[in-house]
């Protein structure tokens, strides 16, 4: 007879960035069952919505996660533009997916950096946090903030960049990938990690898609789902392929990351290519009326907003459903039947953003 | 060979420049656009009241009869939307951050007296 | 580009039999969205292929009950349990029912009865 017994787990914990609370049943060393709970953070954002006008609300939402804060700035942007039928210009939608895609490298690089950390390996969290500095740096060049952009506004974007800031770029994007190569070989060969992570947490095809699992964690099952297939920004314009991987262990969802910051490189280098010129922003006039759902792809997966405005200032109804949220089921599938010693390591790669689920 | 891959990086981080800045021996420089701090030039304002509606967390004061123009700079996100809506543009974005705080308080501005003849 | 948005309004009654054609469609749940106005108002959100299904349903407050979805679609109950937190909407026959222990409040369902604002 095993001997039954229930740890807790968070929220406070070394290897949780944020907090969220699991209740671990274990049978001996096996976790047979794990309870979330959620809540210790909550901020009341999506009441704001009644408070400031729906231009203020960009800044609101895009402070409702430090390190996606670009695509939640540019889901809610892009909702009232729907919602308000403004064409943004092109310019403005290639500054927003290079934008988009420089904040998916600095959160994937966050990520490799907090992996390492958690499979003990921590020379390697700092050669990786050490790339991401650089790329922090180019946000602040380039939005003017380290972490929040503040870069995007509804009907376009509030800066532009220079051609000639641009072209550096460029340069200095080669050189950094080089220093990433050095790192995602590691992640994708190294002896120790692979013993670490292959065959933890398996979430098969069918699982994936059943869980409702969003963003890497479903296209390491297999699934190549990524919303910006739906063509939002200049996505539809450039040439890119969902990253894959089969296995949909937890050293799939390492190599998805890994290989999905070279995406978004490439992704860059186009935009800066095809950057065409003219104005970034367009005129915004009156008041929505309506409501829309607008999708887009995170760096942890889709994100859903749904705003619905009554011709007033102020937004009716504003809700967010966070990669992380739609995360969890899959995350309790995982830790069924893991070891005891695993579960850190399993939570750690749906990537939890807690404060981005608490709103 | 992993021991050859690893020797390439150990030897980089060995003889290659550290990652971080040697602070305060050498400064960090900000790179002009960064946002630091909302900056005022006092007497050019014309204190409208344009910044104080414009700021999504209300941390600007401007007081019309007294002409003084206040803020505080633990509430400002500094988000530049009192510098875009400037009509005067007597306000700018700073890229070197406030100094810390230790005690909640408005950074206050006076307007000079205004000059005799100088069109009130 | 702008994805058009496609809603159906639909009945208490006639939720389950639809939620369960749409699953045999090999459609993917994308959320639960939950908002409290005058009325509960539930949006059930699918995606198959790229192309967003959204079905709409009102519940009223006097008779905030809802039947659970988490049969068909396993992931629901993350949204389930938290209407049923935050909101106070009863879902009844829930796969996994946590009894209102999702979201740890200080106060029972917060968005119904919002507690007075500290000033």
């Amino acid at each position: 007879m095993a001997n039954r017994m229930i740890v807790p787990f968070g929220p406070q914990h070394p290897v949780l960035p944020e907090p969220i609370h699991l209740d671990l049943v274990l049978e001996d060393d096996k976790v047979v069952d794990a309870i979330p709970s959620l809540g210790f953070v909550h901020r009341g954002l999506e009441k704001l919505g009644e408070k400031k006008d729906f231009f203020e609300m960009t800044y609101v939402a895009e402070r409702i996660c430090g390190i996606c804060s670009f695509i939640h700035g540019l889901g809610y942007c892009q909702a009232i533009e729907a919602v308000m039928n403004i064409e943004v210009p092109a310019r403005a939608r290639y500054l927003r997916t290079f934008w988009s895609e420089l904040s998916r490298v600095h959160s994937h690089l966050l990520w490799l950096g907090l992996m390492a950390d958690a499979a003990g390996f921590e020379s390697l969290f700092m050669h990786s946090w050490r790339v991401r500095e650089k790329i922090v740096n180019l946000i602040d060049e380039t939005a003017g903030g380290r972490v929040i952009f503040g870069s995007c506004k509804i009907g376009g974007t509030r800066r532009d960049i220079e051609p000639e800031t641009l072209k550096r770029i460029a340069r200095d994007l080669d050189e950094i990938e080089t220093s990433i190569r050095e790192i995602t070989a590691i992640f994708e060969d190294d002896y120790s990690l692979k013993h670490r992570l292959e065959g933890v947490g398996v979430v098969s095809k069918e699982d994936a898609h059943k869980l409702g699992a969003v963003g890497p964690v479903l296209r390491a099952s297999g699934i190549s789902q990524d919303t910006r297939s739906l063509g939002y920004a200049a996505y539809g314009e450039l040439e890119w392929e969902p990253v894959v991987e089969t296995a949909g262990d937890c050293q799939a969802r390492s190599v998805v990351r890994a290989r999905e910051i070279y995406q978004s490189l490439n992704l860059m280098r186009q935009c800066i290519q095809k950057m065409p010129d003219g104005p970034v922003d367009v005129k915004v006039t009156g008041l929505p009326n309506g409501e829309y759902f607008s999708r887009l792809e995170q760096p942890r997966g889709e994100v859903v907003y749904y705003v619905k405005a009554n011709g007033s200032k102020f937004l009716d109804r504003f809700r967010v459903r966070t990669p992380t949220f739609a995360n969890i089921a899959p995350l309790l599938h995982m830790l069924k039947g893991c070891e005891f010693a695993d579960v850190a390591l399993i939570v750690l790669t749906i990537d939890p953003c807690i404060s981005c689920a608490e709103r | 060979m992993p021991i050859r891959k690893i020797s390439r990086t150990i030897l980089k981080s060995l003889f290659g420049e550290p990652a971080t800045l040697m602070y305060p021996a050498r400064a960090r420089v900000y790179p002009t656009s960064s946002r630091g701090r909302v900056a005022i030039e006092i007497a050019a304002c014309i204190f409208c009241g344009l910044c104080r509606r414009k700021c999504p967390t209300a941390a600007i004061l401007v007081n019309k009869e007294k002409k003084t123009w206040e803020i505080d700079r633990l509430k400002c996100i500094t988000c530049n939307a009192c510098v875009e809506a400037c009509p005067k543009k007597c306000l700018a974005m700073r890229n070197k951050y406030a100094a810390a705080q230790t005690a909640r308080q408005n950074e206050k501005f006076q307007a000079p007296e205004a000059k005799p003849g100088a069109g009130g | 580009m702008i994805e058009q948005a496609n809603i159906t309004t639909l009945e208490r009654s006639e939720l389950l039999s639809k939620v369960g054609e749409l699953f045999n469609q090999g459609y993917r749940l994308v959320q639960i969205c939950c908002t409290l106005k005058d009325a509960f108002e539930l949006s059930y959100s699918f995606d198959k292929d790229h192309a967003l299904l959204t079905l709409r349903l009102q519940v009223s407050r006097e008779d905030a009950q809802v039947p659970s979805v988490s049969g068909i679609y396993f992931c629901a109950l993350v949204y389930e349990n938290e209407m049923h937190d935050l909101f106070g909407l009863n879902v009844t026959d829930m796969a996994l029912d946590f009894q209102g222990t999702f979201y740890k409040t200080a106060i029972k369902t917060p968005f119904n009865t919002p507690p007075p604002i500290a000033k």
